[in-house]
């Protein structure tokens, strides 16, 4: 059993209450920050741990909150990231529901660190429902003294709201996500400047993910090295994995980084293996964004060494053989799942939520899904599968934000590995009108 | 004219709107666009006319474009009206490996309307959503601010029949 440093009390009785909370340690890292240290040892602590972020890129949390300007006498913002819409990710939901003051005291400290006076915890405005938790847990912490004026005496004072979004998931952006808390369309702004320098009403922001800030306060609880014990290289610490598709057990498990792919996948720990006794044909281990692998690059690295649940060894190899970790959203396709439909998918999703402000981004995102209905649908063409190919390289890198990026990414690494499966929809159109179609390796033999 | 005074948000509701506007600075009451939109989305029969958008907008002293251009943006905002009870289903791959698809043709059959479209006694609209971060919980759909999982045809028609009640 691997340790759990965020959601090792999730099954206590009340954990969800601040009294509960407190019963089982809660509350500590917020006395022993205010109390004992000052704004740059907390940072100093953070930077320790070897912390990244969460949210999907994997920036070092201590680095970026190294540059948050303090040099004007503007308000600093501190802004949680609980936009969580990247498809096969649900982990911040898991514990903002059932542990809402981890995160509201890892937005204490962290606030106290970066010496902001008023925060936001932006969430999508699907999980209203957790928006009335979380208000119900900050209501219990200002009821305590935790926040508001001149918190336990110390002197530091902080304002925490929420602020529900509407339904687009561009707004994780970090650039929307302060144009949407503005009252504004998510049109993601062009960087520099970065949030750190010109963010929120144009003060210096730090944007972290819901998950970042709450490992914030094991770290100042146990020490920035403690944590850095766990993980492997630069990827230290515990990380949430959502677990979705055909597996036997669904759901959020918190790994030590550096646990296996295979292990991962089948211990009954975690996801315990294919469901229906089927095989495994692919996985996208880091959100609808990242690169399927096919299951024959999945388990090992090309040195035939494990593949590992880390940044750098899911990344291995480059999108050539490799992928990412990105949000920890784990996507399992078992031996029956048809890669062109879930390809189409995932293209008309990115094209539904494209903010239409680049033009590569907007019309690049519609034709693939066209392209790809088509296939799909049996009219395909042999050429199309070019095409595709054409269309997502002229979106990657061409685009403000990365979105662009992350409609590109899927598709291409579906053609790379799976070209077989589109070019069976192209040639055998009639076995592929019913939405059920299961697509059969041993007819890839008549294609070849 | 009398359309106009007819939109006003409850009391409470009102309260509700001051609470939320001083979240924010002073002179940044625009940035309560987004929370006041839901509730006055909730207050008006789960949908924004051009005279409640308008209204929102003299709530926050802003001008009507900037609502208007904020609610067509966004996915949860709805700009035409919608039946009693709006049935969100996710569609989503993670959602579409465990049945999602089968979900939405069974709300079809058993609603006799199509995505997109409301029953005729204006009970029902159904629409398709992107994902709800339910994936490991599929399949799923939001009704309000409920989600319900692990859905099945037997579940589908008890969630039907309550609602059913609940809105007659
Ligand atoms: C299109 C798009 C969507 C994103 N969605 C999210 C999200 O839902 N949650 C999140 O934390 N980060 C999301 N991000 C990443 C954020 O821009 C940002 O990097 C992150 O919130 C930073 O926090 P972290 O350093 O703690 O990970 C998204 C990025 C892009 C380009
Ligand atoms: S894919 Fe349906 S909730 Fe995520």
């Amino acid at each position: 059993m691997g340790r759990k440093l965020l959601l090792e009390n999730l099954d206590k009785p009340e954990i969800n209450t601040i009294d509960g909370y407190i019963k089982y340690g809660g509350y500590r890292a917020l006395e022993k920050a205010l109390k004992s240290m000052t704004p740059d040892e907390v940072t100093e602590e953070v930077k320790k741990s070897g912390l990244r972020g969460r949210g999907g890129a994997g920036f070092p949390t201590g680095m970026k909150w190294s540059f948050l300007d303090k040099s004007t006498d503007k308000p600093r913002y501190l802004l949680c990231n609980a936009d969580e819409s990247e498809p096969g990710t649900f982990k911040d939901r898991l514990l903002m529901e059932k542990i809402p003051h981890l995160l509201v005291e890892g937005m204490i400290v962290s606030s106290y660190a970066l010496g902001c006076r008023t925060s936001y915890i932006y969430i999508r405005g699907e999980y209203m429902f957790i928006l009335r938790i979380l208000e119900k847990a900050i209501a219990e912490a200002y009821a305590k003294g935790y926040l508001g004026q001149n918190i336990l005496g110390t002197g530091y004072s902080l304002d925490l709201h929420v602020h529900p979004g509407a339904g687009a998931y561009i707004c994780g952006e970090e650039t929307a996500l302060i144009e949407s808390l503005e009252g504004k369309r998510g049109n993601p702004r062009i960087k520099p400047p970065f949030p750190a320098i010109a963010g929120l009403y144009n003060c210096p922001t730090i944007v972290n993910n819901v998950e970042s800030i709450a490992a914030v306060v094991p770290i100042v609880n146990n020490g920035g090295e403690d944590y850095a014990k766990i993980g492997i290289g630069k990827s230290t610490g515990t990380k949430l994995i959502s677990a979705s598709g055909n597996i036997n057990k669904p759901g959020v498990y918190e790994i030590e980084l550096g646990v296996s792919v295979e292990e991962f996948i089948y211990s009954d720990e975690y996801c315990g293996g294919i469901a229906n006794g089927l095989d495994i044909k692919a996985c996208v281990p880091g959100g609808s964004s990242v690169p399927i692998l096919p299951k024959d690059l999945l388990f090992k690295q090309s040195d035939g060494s494990p593949r590992l649940m880390t940044y750098e060894s899911l990344s291995e190899g480059g999108f050539a053989t490799g992928s990412m970790l990105g949000s920890g959203g784990f996507i399992v396709f078992d031996e029956k799942a048809c890669i062109v439909r879930n390809t189409w998918n995932f293209a008309r999703f990115y094209h539904h939520e494209s903010c239409g402000q680049c033009s590569p981004c907007r019309e690049g995102t519609g034709w693939m899904e066209r392209v790809l209905h088509n296939i799909e649908y049996g009219h395909g063409k042999m050429e199309d599968i070019d095409l595709l190919w054409d269309i997502q390289r002229k979106i990657e890198g061409n685009t403000i934000c990365p979105l662009g990026d992350a409609a590109a990414w899927p598709v291409a690494a579906a053609i790379r590995h799976f070209r077989h499966e589109f070019e069976y929809h192209v040639k055998y159109p009639h076995r592929v009108f019913d939405a059920d179609h299961v697509y059969q390796p041993e007819m890839k033999m008549q294609t070849v | 004219m009398t359309e106009a005074k007819h939109i006003e948000l409850s009391p409470e509701a009102m309260m509700e709107v001051g609470r939320i506007i001083s979240h924010y600075p002073a002179d940044k009451q625009k940035s309560a666009l987004l929370p006041v939109l839901h509730i006055a989305q909730k207050e008006f029969g789960g949908w924004l006319s051009s005279e409640s958008m308008d209204y929102v907008a003299r709530l926050l002293h802003i001008h009507p474009i900037e609502v208007y251009e904020v609610a067509t943006f966004y996915s949860m905002f709805n700009t035409k009206p919608v039946g009693k009870v709006l049935i969100e289903v996710c569609q989503t791959g993670p959602c579409c490996l465990n049945g999602a698809e089968k979900i939405v043709s069974y709300l079809e059959k058993k609603l006799q309307i199509k995505v997109g479209e409301t029953t005729r006694d204006g009970m029902f609209t159904l629409k398709t959503v992107e994902c709800l971060g339910a994936c490991g919980y599929a399949p799923m759909f939001q009704i309000g601010e409920t989600f319900y999982e692990h859905l099945t045809e037997e579940k589908v028609d008890n969630i039907l029949l309550e609602m059913r009640n609940k809105n007659s």
